[in-house]
């Protein structure tokens, strides 16, 4: 059990590179913290950072109020699930959970109850015996996790640990971790790229880029207000539509209202519903059908926004806009739509991205 | 469910498969026999006529004080440069495998001495320990070391190990480089995490993961010591001093071409092709259970 606090830390190869730049995290005790964020934005690099696989630049990590920069990762107290599962091939079940315990000197009565312990609650007790090549993807990673477990360490590091499952397997062992974390109640951090994951596990979201924290806070907070574009778009799926608010001034119900600075204008895909009225303050956008998604539930129209141009023809402009209805609608491609979203669904944005405005 | 296609004709398959069967049949079991043969017969002076003599040439080769004493020098020589050959390729790979800066330009110098032919290694190293010419040997010398391997037949047997080694290491170190970079990197860090030191990690993860490669050059070295160390032993020693580095391949040839008995010297190498079928089924029947695959 210990909180984990990054202060600013950083990471500069050799070469100059420099792939961290500054990040302050602190997540509490027992609770579960996610880094994501496209690939190479740094999110792999800080994990192991924390793990003691890659040298501190600057900055410092503290696991459970003990400065860990300068010590060896065997002694940080942690337990690390890795992407590739990392078992040692060459030996079974039993004894791939049972190294770390008998490195540290377990007695090994307890390495027995204790792997007995953890193979039951992962559902392994039949396979002990068996090594790695002869279990399933699925199994495999139970052995990464378990080999995790065994060693009650003060925190959980996953990098990316179900990128290797298929889509089915990975719902459930992502159901299976977040349980598994929360009866155990140990501290995790968890590394992953794929934002669904991220929503469902997280008490505490990093999104990361290019080497910085974009925004950091409850899932559901980050998903409501995102703090700049990159966190509006990469958060949530289908992505939010993101416009010049330039463009659509002519459609926005009170533009005058809307701050100065405010450059780029976003709604998410569920916030807009078909209909003739633009509510007050809200906006209402015309597009031409381009293409449909049915997902079941749900449906996606990826729509062309129209502007009343000279002698009032419509021209289609080049962004699509997303817009989600219900499974039962199903507008033919081609036709016009008008998509409504009222004020309070609307998030605004400074030019550049960076900065979330008031509406 | 594998597919195998079956050809109809019968020729083309034999053709294809008649080139490395000539090459075989012609290059190892045409001399494999005749060795067998020559066992059996015994030749006289000029090499004009032979009288078949059953089993003389052998009960003539086992009533030799001096074979037995060759048998000795091969399990010296031969375990000496087995073990020394692969510890030390093994040594040096791990180092190379490590991120060094001039890690490629290492790893290209180790790998040369692999090109010197046999006989040229046995005199560059003749020269570099001769007694009175040896740019390494006058060191010896001043430090207080009688060093001579022309007399002293310990000194001969270091030189010829050692020689056989620098030679055979290139080898090894390129097969265990290759075996070290297949172990994922990630296994390693896992065992770092699950708080195994370097050595520990070594011995518990690495080496094991290791041992097809380690078998497979096991099986190699023996062969290499048993026969393809004769051009270094024949630079060097010349099998001596005393008969303190013939090994049972140098007594063949010198039994055989330098002391003209070409049956004892047949009768030899069978013994030798014998031991060595032998020494590789035992490995491959015992070492190989305990190889990680």
């Amino acid at each position: 059990m210990a909180n984990v606090t990054l202060r600013n830390v950083r990471k500069i190869y050799p070469g100059g590179f420099e792939a961290i730049k500054g990040i302050d995290v602190e997540v509490g005790d027992g609770q579960f913290c996610v880094l994501v964020g496209p690939s190479g934005c740094g999110k792999s690099t800080l994990l192991r950072m924390v793990a003691g696989l890659e040298t501190v630049s600057s900055g410092e990590i503290d696991i459970g109020g003990r400065i860990v920069n300068a010590i060896e990762p065997a002694d940080r107290d942690i337990a690390m699930v890795f992407q590739n599962y990392a078992l040692y091939p060459h030996m079974s079940v039993y004894n791939n959970m049972a190294y770390g315990l008998r490195n540290r000197r377990v007695p090994e009565n307890e390495i027995k109850t204790r792997v007995e312990d953890a193979a039951r609650i992962l559902e392994l007790g039949t396979m002990l015996q068996r090594k790695p090549r002869q279990l399933s993807g699925g199994q495999r990673q139970r052995v990464a996790m378990g080999r995790a477990i065994v060693r009650q360490p003060k925190v959980f590091l996953f990098d990316e640990p179900l990128s290797n499952l298929d889509a089915k397997l990975r719902i459930a062992m992502r159901v299976e971790i977040r349980k598994l974390q929360r009866r155990l109640n140990t501290t995790a951090i968890y590394v992953t790229h794929d934002q669904l994951e991220a929503m469902t596990l997280a008490d505490i979201l990093v999104v990361m880029n290019g080497g910085r924290v974009e925004q950091i806070g409850n899932p559901l907070e980050i998903y409501q207000k995102p703090a700049t574009t990159f966190v509006a778009s990469f958060i949530g799926a289908p992505p939010m539509n993101l416009m010049p608010i330039d463009a659509v001034r002519a459609q926005l119900h009170g533009a005058d209202a809307v701050p100065a600075e405010a450059g780029q204008l976003g709604i998410r895909p569920e916030d807009f519903e078909l209909g003739d009225t633009v509510p007050t303050g809200g906006i209402g956008l015309d597009l031409r059908v381009d293409a449909i998604e049915h997902v079941g539930a749900e449906t996606y129209v990826y729509g062309a926004r129209q502007e009343v141009g000279q002698n009032d023809s419509l021209t289609a402009t080049a962004n699509d806009v997303i817009v989600r209805l219900p499974g039962t609608a199903a507008p033919d491609i081609g036709t016009r739509i008008r998509a409504v979203a009222p004020r309070s669904r609307l998030h605004l944005f400074s030019a550049d991205g960076r900065q979330r405005l008031a509406v | 469910m594998e597919k195998s296609v079956v050809f109809k004709g019968k020729l083309l398959p034999y053709l294809l498969l008649a080139p490395q069967l000539a090459i075989t049949l012609i290059f190892f079991y045409w001399p494999a026999s005749q060795a067998i043969r020559q066992s059996f017969l015994q030749e006289d002076a000029f090499g004009l006529n032979s009288e078949f003599v059953g089993l003389e040439n052998y009960q003539a080769l086992f009533a030799q004080p001096e074979y037995y004493t060759a048998i000795g020098t091969t399990v010296v020589f031969s375990s000496l440069v087995t073990v020394l050959s692969l510890g030390v390729a093994l040594l040096f790979a791990t180092q190379a495998d490590k991120n060094l800066k001039g890690g490629a330009v290492y790893k290209t110098l180790m790998v040369w001495p692999y090109a010197v032919a046999p006989a040229v290694a046995g005199v560059l190293w003749f020269f570099i320990f001769h007694p009175t010419l040896g740019t390494l040997a006058r060191p010896l010398r001043v430090m207080g070391v009688d060093w001579n391997p022309m007399l002293n037949g310990t000194h001969a047997m270091i030189l010829v190990v050692m020689a056989a080694v620098w030679k055979q290491v290139a080898y090894n170190f390129l097969f265990f480089l290759a075996g070290l970079q297949a172990i994922p990197k990630s296994v390693i860090e896992a065992g770092a995490i699950d708080g195994a030191g370097p050595l520990r990690r070594f011995w518990t993860i690495i080496f094991p993961l290791l041992s097809p490669t380690t078998f497979f050059l096991l099986v190699v070295n023996i062969v290499y010591v048993f026969f393809e160390t004769f051009g270094i032993i024949d630079a060097v020693t010349s099998g001596g001093p005393a008969g303190s580095t013939t090994t049972m391949v140098y007594k063949v040839f010198a039994d055989g071409r330098l002391g003209g008995d070409l049956g004892g010297s047949a009768a030899q190498s069978v013994v030798l092709m014998v031991i060595v079928i032998a020494l590789t089924a035992i490995q491959f029947r015992y070492v190989e259970r305990k190889v990680q695959y």
